[in-house]
């Protein structure tokens, strides 16, 4: 079932170096067509703000969070549903499609397990965007955005970012 | 018409990340690990062509910045707790919605738990803007402001930065 990603079928991958100049391209093209730039984490919120309002609507209407960033379908919303058409389009067109619950690397360390890779994926999910929305953005927003435009918060974003994943690697991963 | 745009560039933006492996979970983990910096060099690659398009635009007054402020409270807390979450999943925001378009559905978990996290954060943001987020704030500041210079001054290194460093994760086979 868990097929080994390396060594799979289907066609090569591009070098990242090609697909990330193509994706600089893409950012210049956005920018200078409607001038938006690439972000991720707003639309978790706006989503959220949708879902919540089906439950509770008077507290979706009382947050001061879900006014600043209110539950609506925008340009980034489209560009995230757009990431999961592209891959899926581009996966099955390469053959490299896998119907996968565990991925290869954390089923080596942590077992095949589904609800034990669930429930981390859950967790880190979780405290990855609450750690977006206070850092007021994602590898999308700061990552890209933030640095491509040598914003200060970018680059401290960005290096906490990576400061905090590191640490994460090590303990999950500690020895091997 | 946003919204066309929006799918258009998204798709784009899906096809480059999914024929590089950029959403795979373990070349995430790998760059966490310092064993594989397939990601990293996507996103190098991705700033420097950016960097020098859009500032030439914005010399050309055919665009404009929009940066986000410098908040040292929320900007390095949230980053700190965002990358302990990201090791965890092994998915960013971005590529989760990508890692699931690709089959990899532990993605799914992710995107559900990011759900309940942003509804947290909505409950929390009153008291984070008393807090986390009132402190150093020094607003909308990009580095060539800081250091006083013209904005190529920092552009052409950087550039030159990241291909040093492509060089030597080629050298190292990273």
């Amino acid at each position: 079932m868990n097929a080994q990603d390396s060594g799979s079928p289907g066609r090569k991958p591009w070098s990242p170096y090609l697909g990330g100049a193509l994706s600089g391209l893409l950012v210049v093209g956005s920018v200078w067509v409607t001038g938006k730039y690439f972000g991720a984490s707003t639309t978790f919120v706006r989503s959220t703000g949708f879902v919540e309002r089906v439950f509770a609507p008077e507290r979706v209407a009382a947050l001061e969070y879900f006014v600043k960033e209110a539950p609506k379908v925008d340009w980034q919303w489209m560009f995230v549903a757009g990431i999961f058409v592209g891959a899926l389009l581009a996966s099955l067109a390469s053959g490299t499609f896998r119907w996968q619950a565990v991925p290869p690397g954390w089923a080596e360390r942590f077992g095949p397990s589904k609800l034990r890779r669930g429930i981390a994926a859950f967790c880190g999910g979780a405290l990855a965007m609450f750690g977006a929305r206070l850092a007021d953005g994602c590898p999308s927003g700061h990552g890209l955005s933030g640095s491509l435009q040598l914003s200060v918060s970018g680059f401290v974003a960005l290096a906490c970012f990576f400061a905090g994943g590191l640490v994460m690697a090590r303990i999950l991963y500690r020895g091997r | 018409m946003d919204l066309t745009y929006g799918l258009v560039t998204g798709i784009l933006f899906g096809i480059f990340l999914q024929r590089s492996e950029v959403l795979r979970h373990d070349r995430q983990l790998g760059a966490l690990r310092l064993r594989d910096m397939t990601i990293v060099k996507f996103m190098l690659s991705t700033v420097v062509v950016a960097m020098v398009g859009v500032y030439l635009l914005v010399d050309l007054e055919l665009a404009k910045l929009s940066v986000k402020p410098l908040v040292l409270g929320g900007n390095v807390i949230g980053g700190l707790a965002f990358g302990l979450g990201w090791g965890l999943l092994g998915y960013c925001p971005g590529t989760s919605l990508g890692a699931l378009g690709e089959g990899r559905w532990d993605a799914l978990w992710g995107i559900l738990g990011s759900l309940c996290g942003a509804a947290l954060y909505a409950e929390a943001y009153p008291a984070m803007k008393a807090t986390l987020l009132a402190w150093g704030d020094y607003g909308k500041i990009t580095l060539p402001q800081v250091l006083g210079v013209n904005h190529w001054l920092v552009i052409v290194p950087l550039a030159a930065g990241a291909l040093l460093l492509f060089r030597w994760f080629e050298r190292k086979g990273l």
